[in-house]
């Protein structure tokens, strides 16, 4: 499934992710998933959250820079050997991956994964 | 030599420098007949009131060789400084003016206590900038051991300091600064060492930096003073006496102006310092305006000399700054974000001392649609950026994307520099 995730820059400087968990849930957005890159003086904050077009307005009003972009999101079962099948799926086409992260719940866990090709991953994985 | 004497000299070589230029740079003669004066009408040294200024921009204007008074071979050597907008100042020297540049250094040197029995490392970059050649040359030309180190490896330098019993070193301050540091650190104190004569120049520094330098290295820490423009390092030197430096004004006449008006001030004011080069073939210059701002002392020094002095530079009529020896202005910086389509034209630039290195910091923010969820494709926007800057400041700066919107707008007014580094 090809979903929208949100990006925010962040200066590297202490309280930043604060402040956008804080103006999110001031304004009752609901996060999925995150999952923070870092460089050495800026890091990426990447999120799924449960309203796009909100959350982008609301971090864009705070000064954040937020970019939406396709990711491939895929469920699979939370057992050892289901992200290695879905990874060599996705390397047997040669399709690189950008970066990815993950949560699990219960029996399932969710895969998101970024790549410069969405929909050969997406064919990839089915 | 009195000071009469002095004006004498200065005043005939004037007269042969107006009737040079007049004859053999286009770019003087428009300005002397736009101000209707003719070579004729300088007779003295007092004359040079009459005569026009040049500014740095004139040397952009006719950039590379346009105020050359010689044709290009008889230039034996050329340097260059970095400009505003990307072009350098381009300066041409006749063999003549480097037989005068080494003699004036040495003359520096040995105002300094230095002889022919000195070994001397000269740390100052080799290249275009004047500082490396020109140390180096002069050390030679006073008869004494000359040690080409140049910038940089500060371990090996101080190794040879060492096992070669060098006697004097040619850097900027906050590299001898950082020197004394690395020595302490490595156990070295100066009783292992022969060091007794510090050169220091090519940016501004205090008395309490040559406190320190003078007890960390137990040496004598003196001033040398120039700008490439006019010759290099070596328009001025200080003396024992450690109170101005003495300007070799037989070959650099000095005056100081009201920048806003461009009046000469009266003895012992401080204004803009502007100097004409009185014996320079390659690149002769009338009234060059420096932008440094300082005030000249005409009494003779307790040293016995009599030439004048000029105070320390307490500022810039301009913008500019001295990072690690190296002119920079921030429209350089400024003309290289405008060519990067990835960046808002806004910047900010913080430049801070950090064990006696200056270190500058460009702060820029990406235009919205660039702020990327990759990592990689932001670092490589910013290092693309931090290349550029390189290549055209000649200095490395610091690289840091913020987030939109956090730099100040307002044009004109806006600060743009914040400068940290603490001389007092």
């Amino acid at each position: 499934m090809i979903v929208k995730q949100l990006s925010v820059f962040l200066e590297n400087r202490t309280g930043r992710i604060n402040e956008v968990a804080k103006v999110l849930a001031a304004n009752g957005v609901d996060m999925f998933a995150f999952s923070l890159a870092e460089s050495s003086d800026f890091g990426i904050l990447r999120l799924l959250v449960s309203d796009n077009a909100l959350a982008t307005k609301i971090l864009k009003e705070a000064h954040f820079a937020v970019k939406e972009s396709d990711v491939v999101c895929v469920e699979v079962p939370n057992q050892p050997g289901a992200l290695a099948s879905i990874v060599e799926n996705i390397s047997s086409k040669n399709i690189s991956i950008e970066y990815m992260y993950a949560f699990a719940q219960g029996g399932v866990a969710n895969i998101v994964i970024k790549t410069a090709d969405i929909d050969a991953c997406v064919a990839a994985i089915k | 030599m009195s000071r009469e004497e002095m004006r004498q000299l200065q005043g005939a070589r004037l007269r042969k420098l107006v009737d040079n230029v007049y004859h053999n740079v286009p770019f003087y003669r428009e300005k002397m007949q736009a101000m209707n004066i003719m070579p004729d009408d300088i007779k003295t040294i007092d004359d040079i009131k009459k005569l026009p200024f040049t500014t740095k921009q004139d040397l952009r204007d006719n950039y590379p060789f346009g105020l050359n008074a010689v044709p290009q071979s008889a230039i034996v050597r050329v340097h260059a400084s970095s400009g505003t907008t990307g072009r350098p100042t381009v300066v041409g020297y006749t063999r003549r003016d480097l037989a005068v540049w080494s003699e004036s250094i040495a003359r520096c040197l040995a105002a300094f206590g230095a002889s022919r029995e000195d070994t001397i490392s000269v740390a100052y970059g080799y290249g275009l900038f004047t500082g490396g050649l020109g140390l180096h040359y002069g050390v030679e030309h006073l008869g004494a051991s000359v040690v080409p180190t140049s910038s940089g490896n500060t371990d090996k330098h101080i190794l040879l300091i060492k096992d070669l019993g060098i006697t004097g070193v040619a850097c900027t301050p906050s590299y001898a600064l950082h020197m004394a540091e690395v020595m302490r650190k490595k156990g070295i104190t100066p009783d292992d060492l022969k060091l007794r004569i510090g050169i220091f120049g090519g940016e501004p520094w205090t008395e309490s930096m040559r406190k320190s330098l003078e007890e960390k290295l137990q040496i004598n820490a003196y001033n040398i003073y120039g700008l490439s423009e006019i010759m290099g390092p070596g328009v001025s030197h200080e003396c024992e006496c450690k109170n101005g430096s003495h300007i070799i004004e037989d070959h650099f006449f000095p005056e100081i102006i009201n920048p806003e008006t461009c009046e000469v001030l009266p003895e012992g004011e401080q204004g803009e310092l502007v100097f004409t080069t009185l014996t320079k073939e390659g690149m002769p210059l009338l009234r060059y305006r420096t932008k440094d701002l300082c005030s000249l002392i005409y009494e003779p020094c307790e040293c016995g000399r009599t030439s004048v002095r000029m105070t320390r530079i307490m500022g810039r009529s301009d913008d500019m700054l001295i990072i690690r020896g190296i002119n920079v202005f921030p429209s350089q910086i400024e003309s290289v974000i405008l060519q990067l389509p990835e960046f808002e034209p806004q910047y900010l630039l913080v430049v801070t001392r950090e064990n006696n290195r200056d270190n500058l910091e460009v702060q820029v923010e990406l235009k919205e649609e660039y702020y990327s969820d990759e990592i990689n494709k932001t670092i490589e926007m910013r290092d693309r950026l931090a290349r550029r800057l390189q290549s055209v400041l000649s200095i490395s700066a610091d690289v840091k994307i913020v987030s939109p919107n956090t730099l100040e707008r307002s044009v004109g007014k806006s600060k743009r520099v914040i400068d940290k580094r603490v001389l007092e």
